[in-house]
């Protein structure tokens, strides 16, 4: 069974979304997707300081078996990126909601989180899976 | 997906924990909880057991049955001594490959081929369209086939049927394991020391149950299977060869015995012959190569090839992620000026150009025991 946490904020396409302290928000791929995925070899992130838009594709996690796009759940402007993926991508594996973080946004406006899922939602759709 | 076609050793795949995906009109083990890394890491290090009872299993018999498969396949058996095996393609008439496949003699009159899962109908066709009215062709569909690959497969093995240490590689046997009437080659498609094992169905699972007592030997799934033949630089048909690709293109010449070439003994008189003896006299305008690719990013079937200008000039026909190099390879056709091996060039992967190089292979060394 895979995990959800109660305190984040998720998309269908597997992405959750954390909001920090500090406002920012942390986004990265659920322990569902790492599950259905299979070894990742390969995340490319987007980059420091470029903007991504909430629904829109912003980089590509790779396993073995294929490629999928990374939605951002919030707009704004990369702060921040995991570079450990580059060098040990299976942490996405080992600790999705954590060590295995993709990319930091800070957000243009954190409203855009009303539109994702909780974690009842999200659970939902993984048991339908 | 109801009407998916089962392996006799189905139960055990999802008892086992397996992800079970259609394949080939079967319902097949993609990978097993421990994934496609590690499983594919366990086959180079120890044994992995590969159910690919899916694929097709024939015995070709009769007086005529080795001019009639000469006639068919670029195979000089008059050297194919009775307990060896050879790798072969089936060319078609239009200069494309039917298909490829392993034939085993078992004596003079009796020949045992194994043929890809999702070309059996085609294969049978073509070959009943072709074989003399004295020649017959059985399917054996009431026998699984398992692969058992890797460096500790004979020791595995060995415990259960002594004989077995005695084949070397491309040779066979038929010997009882544990009790099961069984017939065993030192094959596969790993690039590891192994065997493949025909059994009959019904003692399908007796001897997987065998084999799986050892903690050597853990299930491993396709995925695996596909990377570590990728790895090995082993074609797979549909992806690296097809219908329309020459066997010269796919360069696999070095696949027509000797005396069946240009000025050989035998030269020619199969399917095909003339169209791909003229490949090789005119030049093939692009031809299968190995690629290493810089970075992490795999790169996939599919990819286009491109110049320094960009210009394209080949496609990826097979591609992914390497366990055991940790990098990303692949397989595809280049136009020949490039195919050079040390050549730099790039795939597109998401519109970006990705470098790589053009690369011998095998990318691992292979493990045959050859005695």
């Amino acid at each position: 069974m895979s995990e959800v946490r109660s305190e984040l904020k998720y998309l269908s396409s597997h992405e959750w979304a954390r909001v920090e302290a500090d406002g920012t928000v942390t986004i990265g791929i659920t322990d569902h997707a790492q599950d259905s995925l299979g070894d990742v070899v390969y995340v490319e992130t987007p980059e420091v300081g470029s903007t991504v838009t909430a629904g829109e594709e912003a980089g590509v996690v790779e396993s073995v078996k294929a490629a999928s796009d990374i939605y951002s759940l919030v707009s704004g402007e990369v702060i921040a990126i995991n570079e450990a993926l580059e060098e040990t991508p299976e942490i996405v594996n080992e600790s999705p909601y954590d060590d295995g973080w993709f990319f930091k946004v800070k957000p243009s406006d954190l409203s855009d989180l009303d539109n994702a899922l909780d974690a009842d939602g999200y659970q939902a759709i993984c048991d339908e899976d | 997906m109801t009407d998916l076609l089962q392996t006799p050793f189905h139960a055990m795949h999802v008892d086992a924990g397996a992800k079970m995906v259609p394949f080939a009109g079967y319902d097949m083990p993609v990978q097993y909880p421990d994934g496609i890394k590690t499983e594919h890491l366990h086959t180079r290090e120890h044994a992995g057991l590969f159910d690919v009872s899916h694929m097709g299993q024939a015995l070709i018999k009769g007086e005529a049955a080795k001019s009639d498969l000469e006639s068919i396949l670029p195979l000089d058996l008059d050297t194919l001594k009775p307990g060896h095996q050879v790798y072969t393609f089936m060319p078609n008439a239009q200069g494309g490959i039917v298909d490829d496949l392993i034939v085993t003699c078992w004596d003079e009159t009796t020949y045992f081929v194994v043929f890809n899962a999702a070309c059996k109908e085609k294969d049978v066709a073509h070959f009943t369209g072709l074989l003399s009215a004295s020649t017959s062709l059985e399917l054996l569909d009431d026998r699984a086939l398992v692969a058992l690959q890797g460096p500790k497969a004979v020791t595995v093995l060995q415990q259960l049927a002594p004989e077995c240490a005695s084949l070397v590689f491309m040779t066979g046997k038929h010997m009882s394991i544990d009790g099961i009437e069984c017939y065993v080659t030192r094959s596969g498609y790993t690039g590891e020391d192994g065997f493949e094992i025909s059994v009959p169905a019904a003692q399908a699972e007796a001897l997987a149950a065998s084999l799986l007592a050892s903690p050597e030997v853990k299930w491993i799934g396709l995925g695996a299977r596909d990377s570590l033949r990728l790895e090995a630089g082993l074609c797979l048909y549909g992806h690296d060869m097809d219908d329309e690709r020459s066997p010269a293109e796919a360069a696999l010449g070095w696949a027509v015995a000797k005396s069946r070439r240009v000025g050989g003994d035998k030269e020619g008189g199969f399917v095909g012959a003339d169209l791909l003896f003229a490949k090789q006299r005119d030049g093939v305008a692009e031809i299968r190569a190995g690629f290493l690719i810089d970075g992490k990013a795999p790169v996939r079937e599919g990819a286009e090839i491109v110049d320094e200008d960009g210009e394209i000039i080949g496609r990826v026909t097979s591609g992914g992620f390497a366990p055991s190099l940790n990098a990303p390879i692949a397989m595809g056709y280049v136009s020949a000026p490039f195919a050079i091996i040390g050549t730099k060039v790039s795939a597109l992967v998401r519109g970006k150009p990705r470098p790589m190089t053009v690369a011998k292979m095998p990318f691992v060394p292979q493990r045959y025991y050859r005695g």
